[in-house]
């Protein structure tokens, strides 16, 4: 099993910490900070794992999300949502569309590593 | 002979007495104690204001001129009253079912509520009646100057003129008095009836007392008095044919169309049945009235000297006698005729000018005349007791101005021709369903042309207002047009000349016209009503007015809501009443149901006066055409308000309705808001949490790498104190605990200060920025600070949003009249329209797919800036890009 | 079986013939009081002046009892002594 990450993420800071955590963990971490042409690149990367914000510039990672799981090449790919708007029915949503694990911002570190580990590694 | 100063005292009592006979009936009839008051013997009794001192004094003047032709003058109404059943009793039934008031009233209530013939039949009537008037003035002060001091000799002019005007301004007084008491609803005067009919017994009795006297005082008994007769200079005298059959049916026509006549035999009814007694009663009093005519002239031409008045024998005859009794009763006689006719033509005529002529003059210059019904009763009486005041005030003056002919039978015959002219139309009314308005109309005029021309104005003399050419040779020598002798008939006597040819015009017109005519909807039904009262109203069997009433109810409800709707609706009504199988008793609450379900065929008004016209409670006196005009007009008033009511309402539901959506789209903004706060909140909170998270580890972290995290860390606090203070800016804006720091400042030097503010901020794409530094150079005293926090917040939503490929900001000033004005224009697409009511509200983002920096607060930040600032923050419709337009004053007022 | 009668209301027949002499009453009139004007050259005398009130007190006397049987006929429920007596007491002062 690869060791390799798309992270799709706006904000500059939460890219930052996030590479370091993953990098350190020993995994390629390759990141897009935007919506539209985000599932161009996950198809075009093919990663072993998406890191997904849910508030993206452009496209919604909801959206994202939704062509992801109708590819069929990608309909099992793990995805990891992130997303700051802590509402029940985001999560709800997500998990109707098929996400893979759902986490509230702001998170533990630990944490998302486990995760990404837990799914990545299957 | 009896004393002139005597005589005027027994004059005086007598009117005391007339005065306490009317008040003492009237308080009789208000405790509602009618009894022999009302019985046809008062009604007859009051029908001898037929007889006016023309036939007390005149009659026996008239048979010693011309013989025996006086007596047409009685025949006619014989005729007219024996054969009630056909024209009288259909009279006094549509009289009482359609409540009417005057003649007039009836004409123009037939012809479909027509105005204009009430005022054409109220001018004839006032044009016929006041030669009538004048009439009894002269007779009344001849009378008095028979017992004129007889040393000082005949009376002057002067003495007959003040004597005149003093019996003018008394009759005046007393039909104020007892004629405009009350207005009853059914126009009855039991004061003034009552007090006609005593009048009535005391000239008959007078007339009679003089009679006998001369046939068995003088005379020596009947025998020899029509020996006498035979023997005297009127035997013999013969009678003109054409003259006996015009002036019988002359008679016959005044009795049915003279106003006084018609106010005591249709207005002044209690009863049908007195009719039935009047048939025969009254042609009895004329009987009695007539009997003694011939004797009297007979006697007085041999008795009295020759050139001696035959107008007054019935007075000179008694004094010659030395019967100062006598003449005094006869006197009275004469004196009770004249006051009698006076006042009742004086209240009938007063009724008609008054309610078509005053009333609708009023209504027409006061136009919120109709909602003052509080006045309307005051105003009606006033207006009545001016009409009759203007009524006598015509007589005296025709007295005056014709100088008092020697004639009076003249007088009367003309103006029984004048008034005959309402005959057709009457007749017509009562009788043929085809008569229309225009028909009445042109009969009218057509006939009371002639007559004025043929009769009327020739009768003042040559030159007086007929030229002695004119009448000679007709107009402009058309000598077929000659006023006396139409179509070269000269062989007729004037009279009969005018009544043929005045009558026959009438006809003419009125049938000619009525049968190309086409009546309005509201002259068929009257005319409906009219004619068959008789179907409408009772028939024959049993008078009881309320029987009648629920059949006519029931007729008229038939026709509006269909035969069997209206018969279950009285069917139910008569089981609600424990009447089964019975008409409904006319109860109140009966008439309201019924009201009520008809306005629902033919809207209230209408229900209203439709069923008060058939339960005889509305719609024909004036003031009841007053309180339909008046519930007309609240009606009216009242379905304006509705309409302006409804209006208001789908004004509320409107912004009811706006409210709600604004309300329903600010609450998915507000969870909007709230998942944007959180957002807002959350994601600079992430990078704090993990980067100290790797600081606390403590791994092995290279120095540069520790600063940039800790920079981090830094850079996202501050960027969550920003966001509160925001918030905390806001809601402290919005609680108006700010305070403002005044100061003058230039708006250029703030602009200026707001774009270097932005551009550190500046990201990606720049913004171009398009102004006029020269019209920003305007000072105004205001908290600077605030407005370039509002420029700032203008100036970076547009770098954010203006989607423009070149985006530029154009920035204008204006000095306006009430301040400044401030436009902040981009070249982006703009913000759609449905999103434009609530970008100034707070967490507005919208949600487009452009990046969104902040969390929405900027323009409702602007807003409560602006506000405060006692200025305005709005979007302007209608522009190409984005276009917010500040306006501010020029100098604040510190206070606020 | 009852056979209906041939006249079945001879009161209501009796009051029509009444109502039509009430209508023929005043032609009658018309014509008594006409007649002398067909002899009008003879003119006013005693026989002439007593023929005219004769005529007139007979049309006055006849309208008088038609008055009084028509008002009988027609409202022979609502208290028919008051009018019945004013109508024979003043018959009898006439």
């Amino acid at each position: 099993m690869g060791k390799h990450v798309l992270l799709i993420e706006d904000e500059p800071n939460i890219i930052e910490a996030i590479r370091f955590i993953l990098s350190r963990d020993g995994w390629q971490v390759d990141t897009h900070s935007e919506g539209t042409t985000a599932f161009q690149r996950v198809s075009a990367l093919a990663p072993d794992i998406v890191i997904l914000d849910v508030m993206l510039p452009g496209r919604s990672g909801f959206d994202i999300l939704r062509d992801i799981r109708a590819d069929a090449a990608l309909a099992a790919l793990p995805v990891l949502m992130l997303t700051a708007k802590g509402q029940v029915k985001d999560r709800e949503m997500a998990e109707r569309m098929g996400v893979s694990r759902f986490m509230a911002k702001p998170f533990s570190n630990t944490e998302v590593l486990a995760s990404v580990r837990d799914l990545a590694g299957g | 002979m009896i004393s002139f100063d005597l005589l005027v005292a027994i004059c005086l009592v007598y009117v005391v007495f007339l005065f306490g006979v009317a008040f003492w009936a009237e308080r009789r009839a208000a405790r509602g104690r009618g009894g022999w008051l009302r019985s046809p013997m008062i009604y007859t009794l009051s029908l001898s204001v037929y007889c006016t001192a023309w036939t007390f004094y005149g009659a026996v003047g008239y048979a010693a001129r011309s013989g025996l032709e006086f007596v047409t003058i009685y025949l006619g109404p014989t005729l007219v009253f024996i054969g009630w059943w056909w024209t009288l009793r259909k009279l006094v039934r549509i009289g009482r079912t359609q409540r009417i008031t005057s003649i007039a009233d009836l004409i123009s209530s037939r012809y479909g509520k027509s105005n204009t013939l009430g005022v054409i039949v109220t001018l004839i009537a006032v044009v016929g009646t006041t030669p009538y008037i004048a009439l009894q003035l002269q007779s009344v002060t001849l009378s008095f100057a028979v017992f004129a001091p007889g040393g000082v000799g005949p009376w002057l002019a002067s003495d007959l003129n003040s004597a005149s005007l003093t019996v003018a301004v008394g009759l005046a007084l007393f039909t104020v008095l007892f004629g405009t008491r009350n207005l009853d609803a059914n126009e009855r005067h039991h004061g003034v009836v009552t007090a006609i009919a005593v009048e009535a017994v005391v000239k008959l009795v007078a007339l009679l007392a003089v009679g006998i006297f001369v046939v068995w005082g003088i005379a020596g008994g009947a025998a020899a008095a029509l020996a006498r007769i035979d023997a005297s200079a009127l035997a013999g005298m013969p009678i003109q044919p054409g003259r006996w059959a015009g002036l019988t049916f002359l008679a016959a026509a005044a009795i049915l169309t003279l106003p006084r006549m018609f106010q005591v035999l249709v207005v002044e009814n209690e009863d049908e049945r007195h009719l039935a007694t009047a048939s025969w009663a009254f042609p009895a009093y004329l009987f009695l009235m007539s009997l003694f005519v011939v004797p009297i002239a007979v006697i007085g031409l041999d008795e009295m000297p020759p050139g001696a008045n035959p107008d007054l024998f019935v007075l000179t005859v008694p004094l010659a006698h030395g019967h100062d009794g006598l003449a005094t009763l006869a006197f009275l006689g004469g004196f009770s005729s004249a006051t009698s006719m006076v006042i009742v033509a004086a209240i009938a005529l007063s009724t008609m000018v008054s309610n078509h002529i005053v009333m609708p003059l009023f209504l027409n210059l006061s136009r919120h005349g109709a909602t003052m019904s509080g006045d309307v009763r005051k105003l009606v009486l006033r207006s009545r007791r001016l009409s009759i005041a203007g009524v006598l005030l015509l007589g005296y003056l025709y007295y005056r101005l014709t100088g008092g002919s020697e004639a009076l039978a003249a007088i009367g015959l003309i103006a029984f021709a004048g008034v005959a002219q309402v005959l057709p139309a009457l007749l017509g009314a009562i009788l043929w369903r085809g008569a229309t308005r225009k028909g009445a109309i042109a009969g009218l005029l057509a006939g009371f042309f002639v007559w004025a021309y043929t009769l009327f104005l020739p009768s003042f003399g040559e030159g007086a207002i007929m030229g002695a050419t004119l009448l000679a040779e007709g107009p402009g020598g058309i000598g077929w047009l000659r006023p006396q002798a139409l179509f070269g008939l000269d062989g007729m006597d004037p009279l009969v000349h005018a009544v043929v040819f005045s009558i026959f015009a009438n006809v003419l017109a009125f049938v000619t016209v009525s049968l190309f005519d086409f009546p309005s909807p509201m002259e068929r039904l009257q005319g409906a009503q009219f004619v068959n009262v008789f179907d409408h109203s009772s028939a024959g069997q049993g008078w009881s007015q309320g029987r009648a009433e629920a059949e006519d109810l029931l007729l008229m409800t038939q026709r509006i809501l269909g035969a069997e709707d209206a018969q279950r609706l009285f069917q139910r009504a008569a089981a609600g009443q424990g009447r089964q199988g019975y008409l409904p008793e006319i109860t109140p609450e009966f008439l309201q149901q019924l009201e009520r379900v008809l306005a629902g065929s033919v809207g209230a008004a209408t229900a209203h006066a439709m069923v008060g016209q058939i339960v005889g409670r509305s719609s024909v006196s004036v003031e009841d055409l007053m309180a339909v005009a008046d519930e007309t007009a609240q009606m009216m008033e009242y379905s304006s308000q509705l309409e302006a009511k409804s209006e208001e309402l789908a004004r509320t539901a409107r912004q009811l309705r706006e409210a709600n959506e604004k309300l329903t789209e600010l609450s998915v903004q507000k969870d909007a808001f709230l998942s944007q706060i959180s957002h807002e909140l959350r994601t600079p909170m992430t990078s704090i949490r993990a980067f100290s998270e790797i600081l606390m580890e403590g791994a092995d972290l290279s120095p540069q790498e520790l600063g940039k995290y800790a920079r981090i860390i830094h850079e996202e606090s501050l960027r969550l104190t920003r966001l509160l203070d925001d918030l905390l800016d806001l809601s402290v804006l919005e609680n108006g605990q700010v305070t403002l720091n005044l100061q003058p400042v230039d708006l250029h030097d703030l602009i200026e200060r707001a774009l270097a503010a932005t551009a550190r901020l500046q990201g990606g794409h720049a913004l171009r920025i398009t102004r006029d530094p020269a019209a920003e150079r305007v000072q105004i005293v205001t908290d600077g600070d605030r407005l370039s926090q509002v420029f700032i917040n203008l100036i970076s939503n547009a770098q954010k949003y203006c989607d423009a490929s070149a985006p530029e900001l154009r920035i204008s000033v204006r000095s306006t009249a009430e301040g400044v004005a401030v436009d902040f224009t981009d070249n982006g697409s703009g913000i759609p329209q449905k999103s434009q009511a609530i970008i100034f509200e707070k967490f507005a983002r919208l949600s487009d797919p452009r990046s969104a920096g902040g969390a929405g607060l900027g323009l409702a930040i602007c807003r409560e800036i602006m506000l405060r600032l006692g200025g305005s923050i709005v979007y302007r419709d209608g522009r190409p890009g984005a276009a917010f337009r500040l306006t501010l004053p020029r100098e604040m007022a510190a206070a606020a | 079986m009852a056979r209906a009668p041939a006249f079945p209301d001879p009161e209501g027949y009796r009051r029509r013939r009444l109502m039509d002499l009430a209508r023929l009453l005043p032609l009658l009139g018309l014509c008594l009081f006409l007649l002398p004007v067909l002899d009008a050259d003879d003119g006013l005398g005693a026989g002439l002046l007593i023929y005219l009130f004769a005529a007139w007190f007979g049309l006055i006397a006849t309208a008088a009892l038609l008055a009084r049987r028509l008002c009988a006929a027609s409202a022979p429920a609502p208290d028919p002594a008051k009018p019945g007596a004013e109508a024979g007491g003043q018959e009898g002062a006439e």
